[in-house]
């Protein structure tokens, strides 16, 4: 009997004391600096300040084979939805030799099976995913990742 | 006999003036003129609001919702333009041309033309196209009320806008409306609209 309540008490006390020293190890990050830096995950860390989308440049160059070209111009408030696609206002194929703008690649129009569309294929429709503009920012981890010579020209 | 005395008295009262009469219909004529007129113009103002126009759910849940997220009713220097800035035009005999238009819309709101989210998406097209036809017949006055091209400094802007108002805005080819679309709401299906794809 006696050793009974002795098993009941400790089952009693580990279960009120383990969860808490499990979730006192939740939060510790253990020492890991993330792209969210070192803070603690129950600590809200300071946000950043809101970076500026560089205007109007020149197209700039690709640093990777197969790597969708960067947006060099704002894009601000421009809407990609079933109604309407205000990237295809210029980048069409309809539209970019009036507008002056690079024109969409051919691949755009192929579904994965490689079938050829007779308009943008829906799985490319939303440029965002891929497309992104730019802005005048450190990297977030500091790497010495260099572009391919070929496209770079070594730069 | 007796009618054409009548008559002839009448006329004479008719003929002269009663001694007070000419400063009262004066006094009278005028403060009813200040009132009537002030009070119309009065009136005319207040249907001339953010305030009033979203007294409508139409309005506010529909279009007024869509454009608080656009820069013309969120920016850096907080210069608004409101409902009316770009819906009424400035000038008077235009305005109350618009506004007699307008009386249209009170019956849509009667009869329930666009009372549902659902309802206003069904008839956004028809309705944008009427809009964009008006801006583009009075050369976007109401973008140009503010937007003086003029005053426009063309190495403030992107290279893209320099083309475009160098070009084709300067030489009147083009107005405002005609690039600028949906810059406060919600744009409709753009399918066949010139310039869209």
């Amino acid at each position: 009997m006696k050793k009974l309540i002795y098993a009941i008490t400790a089952a009693v006390m580990l279960s009120i004391l383990l969860p808490k020293a499990q979730s006192e190890d939740l939060k510790d990050n253990g020492g890991v600096i993330s792209l969210r830096g070192q803070a603690q995950l129950f600590e809200q860390d300071k946000a950043e300040d809101m970076k500026r989308v560089q205007r109007d440049q020149s197209p700039i160059a690709r640093d990777y084979l197969h790597q969708p070209p960067l947006i060099p111009h704002q894009t601000r408030n421009y809407k990609i939805n079933t109604n309407s696609n205000k990237c295809l206002s210029c980048h069409s194929w309809k539209n970019y030799r009036k507008s002056g703008a690079t024109k969409i690649s051919m691949t755009h129009f192929e579904t994965r099976d490689r079938q050829q569309l007779s308009d943008v294929s829906p799985r490319r429709y939303f440029c965002t995913q891929c497309h992104v503009t730019q802005a005048d920012a450190e990297p977030l981890i500091a790497n010495d990742f260099k572009p391919v010579e070929e496209l770079s020209g070594g730069k | 006999m007796s009618d054409s005395n009548f008559i002839k008295r009448y006329w004479q009262i008719m003929k002269r003036p009663h001694r007070a009469a000419l400063g009262t219909i004066l006094a009278l004529g005028f403060t009813s003129g200040v009132i009537f007129w002030g009070g119309f113009n009065t009136g005319l103002e207040a249907t001339n609001t953010e305030a009033f126009c979203i007294s409508c759910h139409e309005m506010e849940n529909n279009v007024y919702q869509e454009y608080k997220e656009t820069i013309h009713y969120s920016n850096r220097s907080g210069v608004r333009a409101t409902c009316p800035d770009c819906h009424v035009p400035d000038e008077w005999t235009h305005k109350i041309v618009r506004k007699i238009q307008a009386s249209k819309e009170l019956w849509g709101k009667f009869t329930g033309y666009v009372d549902t989210p659902e309802k206003f998406d069904q008839h956004r097209k028809e309705m944008a196209i009427r809009e964009w036809k008006r801006m583009k017949d009075n050369d976007s006055q109401e973008c140009r009320n503010c937007h003086n091209f003029e005053y426009m400094d063309f190495s403030e802007q992107g290279k893209r806008s320099r083309v475009q108002h160098a070009n084709a805005l300067e030489t009147g080819d083009k107005t405002c409306i005609d690039c600028h679309k949906g810059i406060a709401h919600t744009l409709p299906d753009m399918k066949d609209v010139e310039g869209w794809d």
